[in-house]
């Protein structure tokens, strides 16, 4: 599992994958010019307002002579419809950078998502990806939108109004650019630290909620082990750590706000103490030129401390950056061969009119198989299975068993030798050739949001309402639809949780058979259901085998019988194969299992007639 | 005396109100500084107008007696000469001004974060001390919710926004008295759009918080999607449906980017009508005051002039900020009602009168019924008798009130009708905390918490040590998959972990059961998980535990195993609420019933196995 989220951040900033996270950026680079001159229009504008009042203190009040106030009014009121419709224009650019740089990286990844393979999803938690898809991606589209709004915006303001001050007067100028500097360092000392709390706050804040979690959905077990008291105790200490790490992030914000403020303030004092002088005893300067020079002195200060802002969220996001882009660069590790995508075609474009049929004879040829940390599963296992065989696997968990399965659906290659579809390697057809030849029933039922009808469709997209129904049929599912309130077009809810387990089941074998697969893969559910859906799932089961190459995780005994083979797979090798009958004999592995089977299932029944 | 939503409002904010009080006291100081600020730049400026006007014999302007105090000296040529003066009380008011504003961050960032503090911890164990059957019925989800999410919008209302209501009060109230000292008709000229901006920003963030839900909801549907997918990422592959996933996600993505983009054009419409009406204003205010300068000599001077253009400026932003401020009150009254309906639910409580018997005494179950709360009964007129020390197998199909039995006997539900005595005492007297750390009982489905694995197996005791955690693992035969693990009994549990078996799970937590003293032990059908070997194992082991001491806890273990039913003492079968039989397994065997139908199962698998063979 991959949990360095909060990890990493303590690297130094590095332009690398923010170079990759702008070529990523390219459709958006037309907006990102619009921005840049929006933003200079409105700095240009706002450098300009105060000469306005420069303009109306010396031109008009201290000369007393109104003429030229209407020209000067309809400027005005112009400049400032240019203002909004700039500041409109941005805001809108900026969102659409945002959230299309979003709409766009999320979409990649998710391109990226369908074609990793299991073992890629063995080593990486759903809620990791989850988190990258959404905070991560919303991060760098607010990253990169915003702050380059907030940086262009910046050094525009701060360019222009350093030239419309150094025009005013240089020395003057010169006094109040002394600040920056120094201004900047403070701001930037402490946006690190700011942010660096914040992390802290944030980090403390996520175990909060996990406390919350534990405590709300372990009440129960805590009531029978009566800890309610030291889970209150821990839980304390916890909020009392939020406590002093909220405090400290937000004093530090209280401060810079205030220092920046009165840093600034110290420039206008010493700037009207040295202009006034100009004023008065030199006269090289206007009063109004005095009060426009205050003005830009006072609105300095909100640039610079928005740059040192940006930068310091910027290394906040560069491990954002870093995580995204890495997913979205992690190369497939199970992939067609350009000959093969050349002739059958990829996932998402199959030339379906290339492919040959499947008739479902397998063989595994040697076939051994490691996973990525190195635990070796099969050691050079060998199965010849005939077209429309019922093999039964049985064993202990992590025997093998799945792995067998796993690689036969191609969710993993063999690491050495080879299966055989056929009679073809089957890495010379494309995945989706051989999985569009697959139903495939899963030990726990996954089902989508979605109608009933929609759900069991996803076995073929394009069957008819009719088709639909037959599947439902086919494994006895129909007769508990019709019973819904809706019938087919009821929802299902999130995951299928508005529907049983068995119910869920039932659903899962229709969809894994409408599209008539050659080859049919059971894991099958050790959860009770009531007795009578257990009936219409074993007569579900029945109706899978029939006709097709299956290959079944087996547990119930029924269907362990029904087998035309079972497997006992121990440590990755087949130590018992036969039929049931033979194997009985055997009194080995397999008799054992029978009998404890055999007393499981009849004590539950016998306690489910009651 | 029953809490109400006052007086859970009163309890959080207790030692804090003081802290908001001096906070808003701090602000009001600071904006006073930050008005006198334009006071002394229009006395200023009037000084150098008058003097460039040649009119050195005009009365210098300035607040807070200073006027009087150059008049004195000099008037405005002393006061030309020591601008350094005027320099040095401008820092004086910006240092004043931020430090106010500085204390004013600092007091009022103490105490909402002490109110969040105090409303977590409150949540939290008020949620600890809410009965049993409040959990049963709980929404997990939309708790955790109101105790994450909500508190939060009800700590940044109070750190940021109550204050800041009260700064624009200030700011309007002290700026208008001011303005209205210098020149009546400039204030009125100079706040003429103010009550629209001020209304206009308040029915926008009103009007838009529907579209904020809507990008919201988009958002969600589209995580919703991608965890669909993700979790579900077997079928779509076994299907091959990458395309037809990639659609549906590209579907839900682009709504996402439509209904996002359509809340930033209306912001962005805001943000810039907004803008027109508080840059007109300021241009208004400048352009009034220079006409009034020029035509009425006398009645405004330039310095004062700018006084209004600067308090103009000032005000805008703040009122803007209100019209969101107060939408976002609405927000926060919301959360607090919410979180207020977990506080206000009845939390579980021990008489006065409660008692601390012993408990390794006989166990009385007399006429015991119970109902749910929606009057579905679950059991009917229990009746039976555990002497010290014995073994009861309980055996019932689920639903029929076995389970429900053994929580009566912890008290995780109050016993209303009838009676169940332990030593003759009425469980009901016992005090809860007591009885429950002396009864194990062992779930069906255990929760284990997120920590190591030797933390859930000591979890129950106060510093176990080491030996008896090793001990009671191996006794739970958990000890074998323990060492399994790279990290052997420093391994996590749950969602930063591993993630144990349904087997696992539930030896460790017989393993953390067994480490407490127990009179009592209850196996709520705990054993269901694991292999007929593994149970016979972890029985015999416990069969060991107690032949060591020299007096055993009564046992009650639900199960549907012929082989563990056997071997106690008294076997009690239920049926619908009713014990239906009771006896040993010599007695049970003889009768018809459905102890004896799952004894014939093994008579039915040597048959079979005939057949076959």
């Amino acid at each position: 599992m991959q949990f360095h989220e909060e990890d990493i951040y303590t690297k130094k900033f590095d332009l690398g994958p923010w170079k990759k996270l702008i070529r990523l950026a390219k459709p958006f680079y037309k907006h990102m010019l619009g921005i840049a001159i929006t933003v200079a229009v409105v700095a240009i504008i706002e450098v300009i307002f105060p000469l306005f009042k420069r303009q109306a203190i010396d031109g008009f009040a201290a000369t007393g002579d109104l003429t030229g106030i209407l020209p000067f009014i309809l400027i005005y009121v112009g400049l400032i419809a240019l203002f909004a419709f700039s500041v409109n224009l941005f805001i809108r650019l900026c969102g659409q950078v945002e959230v299309g740089l979003c709409r766009h990286i999320r979409r990649i990844a998710f391109k990226r998502l369908q074609e990793l393979p299991f073992s890629f999803y063995d080593k990486t938690s759903v809620g990791y990806l989850i988190a990258r898809l959404t905070s991560d991606t919303q991060r760098l589209g607010d990253t990169v939108a915003w702050g380059l709004l907030d940086v262009g915006w910046s050094a525009f303001f701060l360019l222009i109004v350093s030239v419309a001050m150094f025009i005013l007067n240089w020395q003057l100028t010169l006094i109040t650019l002394a600040v920056v500097p120094l201004m900047a360092v403070i701001t930037g000392f402490f946006q690190v630290r700011i942010l660096k709390n914040y992390r802290e706050v944030r980090r403390i804040n996520s175990k909060i909620t996990g406390a919350f979690n534990e405590g709300i959905m372990g009440a129960k077990t805590t009531k029978t082990l009566v800890r309610e008291e030291a889970n209150i105790e821990e839980f304390k200490e916890l909020t009392s750590t939020m406590r002093r790490s909220s405090i400290r992030a937000a004093v530090l914000s209280a401060m810079l706000y205030p220092l920046i403020i009165g840093l600034g303030g110290f420039a206008t004092a010493f700037l009207l103490w040295k202009g006034g002088h100009d004023v008065f005893v030199m006269g090289s300067i206007s009063i109004g030129t005095l009060t426009a020079f205050m003005s830009y002195a006072t609105q300095l200060f909100e640039p610079i401390s928005s740059i040192a802002r940006i930068f310091a969220e910027a290394q906040q996001s560069q491990a954002a950056a870093e995580r995204v882009i890495s997913l979205i660069e992690t190369e497939p590790e199970i992939a067609d061969t350009p000959e093969v995508v050349e002739v059958f075609g990829d996932n998402f474009n199959p030339r379906k009119e290339n492919w040959p049929k499947l008739k479902g004879d397998i063989e595994f040829r040697n076939v051994s198989f490691q996973y990525i940390d190195g635990e070796k599963v099969l050691k050079n296992f060998n199965l010849t299975v005939k077209a429309g065989e019922t093999i039964a696997l049985v064993g202990e968990t992590g025997s093998g068993k799945s792995t067998i399965v796993n690689l036969l659906c191609r969710f993993y290659e063999p690491t050495e030798g080879e299966i055989l579809i056929d009679g073809v390697n089957y890495k010379e057809r494309s995945q989706l050739w051989l999985q569009s030849n697959l139903g495939y029933v899963l030990q726990q039922p996954h089902l989508f949001s979605g109608t009933i009808a929609d759900n069991i469709r996803y076995g073929k997209l394009s069957a008819t309402d009719e088709e639909v129904e037959e599947a439902a049929r086919l494994v006895s599912a129909d007769e508990f639809i019709r019973a819904q309130e809706k019938g087919y077009d009821t929802n299902v809810g999130e995951g299928g949780n508005l529907l049983s387990t068995g119910q869920k089941q039932l659903v899962s074998f229709a969809r894994a058979l409408i599209g008539r697969p050659a080859i049919f893969v059971l894991d099958e559910a050790t959860s009770s259901v009531d007795t009578e859906t257990e009936m219409k799932i074993q007569q579900a089961i029945h109706t899978a085998l029939t006709g097709r190459t299956s290959f079944i995780i087996a547990h119930r005994l029924s269907t362990i019988r029904g087998a035309d083979r079972i497997l006992v797979i121990q440590d990755g090798e087949i130590t018992e194969s036969g039929s049931h009958k033979e194997l009985l004999k055997l009194r080995g592995y397999y008799h054992d299992l029978y009998v404890n089977q055999f007393r499981d299932e009849r004590e539950r029944s016998l306690l489910a007639e009651m | 005396m029953q809490p109400t939503k006052k007086t859970i409002l009163g309890e959080i904010t207790r030692g804090n109100r003081m802290k908001f009080l001096l906070s808003i006291l701090a602000m009001g100081i600071g904006v006073c500084f930050s008005l006198i600020m334009p006071l002394m730049l229009s006395g200023t400026i009037d000084a150098l107008v008058s003097a460039a006007g040649g009119n050195m014999d005009a009365k210098v302007d300035l607040p807070l007696q200073l006027g009087a105090w150059f008049d004195a000296r000099g008037g405005i040529g002393y006061l030309l000469d020591h601008l350094w003066i005027i320099a040095i009380i401008l820092m004086v008011c910006y240092a004043a001004g931020g430090i106010f504003q500085y204390l004013r961050g600092r007091w009022s960032t103490y105490a909402s974060e002490n109110i969040a503090r105090n409303l977590r911890d409150r949540l939290y164990s008020h949620l600890q001390k809410l009965s049993y059957e409040y959990h049963v019925q709980a929404q997990t989800g939309d708790l955790i919710q109101r105790c994450t999410s909500d508190v939060d919008t009800i700590r940044r209302f109070l750190a940021a926004q109550l204050t800041e209501i009260f700064r624009t009060v200030f700011m309007v109230g002290i700026a208008i008295t001011v303005m209205l000292g210098i020149n009546t008709e400039m204030t009125l000229y100079s706040m003429i759009l103010v009550p629209p901006l001020f209304l206009f920003a308040w029915l926008f963030f009103k009007w838009v918080q529907k579209y904020f839900k809507v990008a919201d909801e988009a958002d969600g549907k589209m995580s919703a999607v991608l965890q669909e997918n993700l979790t579900g990422v077997r079928v779509v592959r076994a299907f091959g449906r990458q395309k037809f996933e990639e659609d549906k996600f590209d579907g839900v993505n682009d709504d996402l980017y439509k209904k996002s983009m359509k809340l930033i054009r209306l912001l962005a419409v805001y943000w810039s009508s907004s803008d027109v009406l508080a840059l007109l204003q300021g241009a208004a205010t400048l352009v009034i005051g220079v006409v009034v300068v020029v035509t009425y000599p006398g009645k405004l001077s330039i310095g004062e002039m700018t006084v209004f253009v600067s308090y103009t400026g000032m005000l805008l932003w703040p009122i803007r900020q209100l019209g969101r401020i107060l939408s976002d009150l609405g927000k926060a009254m919301v959360s607090f009602g919410r979180t207020s309906e977990i506080l206000l639910a009845q939390p579980e409580q021990d008489a006065p009168d409660s008692i601390k018997p012993p408990l390794d005494r006989d166990i009385e179950f007399v006429h015991v019924g119970f109902e749910h709360e929606d009057n579905t009964p679950v059991l009917k007129d229990v009746h039976f008798k555990v002497k010290q020390g014995q073994t009861v197998a309980l055996l019932g199909a689920t639903g029929s009130g076995k389970s429900t039995l053994m929580n009566l006997l912890q008290r995780l539900y109050d016993v209303k009708q009838g009676e169940i005595r332990i030593g003759g005492v009425n469980i009901n007297r016992i005090a809860k905390s007591y009885l429950r750390s002396r009864v194990g009982l062992v779930l069906q489905e255990p929760f284990l918490y997120s920590r190591t694995v030797k933390d859930n197996i000591g979890i129950a005791k106060r510093d176990p040590s080491w030996e008896m955690i090793r001990s009671a693992a191996k006794t739970a035969a958990a000890d074998g998959f323990i060492n399994h693990f790279e990290k052997g009994y420093d391994t996590m549990v749950g969602e930063r972990g591993v993630t144990l078996s349904g087997g696992q799970k539930q030896r460790v937590a017989i393993a953390r059961t067994l480490l407490k003293e127990n009179d009592i032990l209850i196996f709520d059908d705990s054993l269901s998980a694991v292999d007929t070997e593994t149970d016979r194992a972890i029985r015999e082991a416990l069969q060991e535990a107690r032949r060591e001491l020299d007096k055993s806890a009564t046992t009650f273990i639900i199960s549907h195993r012929l082989t563990t039913l056997a071997e106690a003492d008294v076997i009690v079968v239920m049926q619908n609420g009713k014990v239906s039989q009771m006896g040993t397994h010599e007695e049970l065997v003889k009768q018809e019933g459905l102890y004896k139908r799952i004894y014939q199962i093994q008579a039915a698998l040597e048959e079979e196995l005939a057949d076959e063979a």
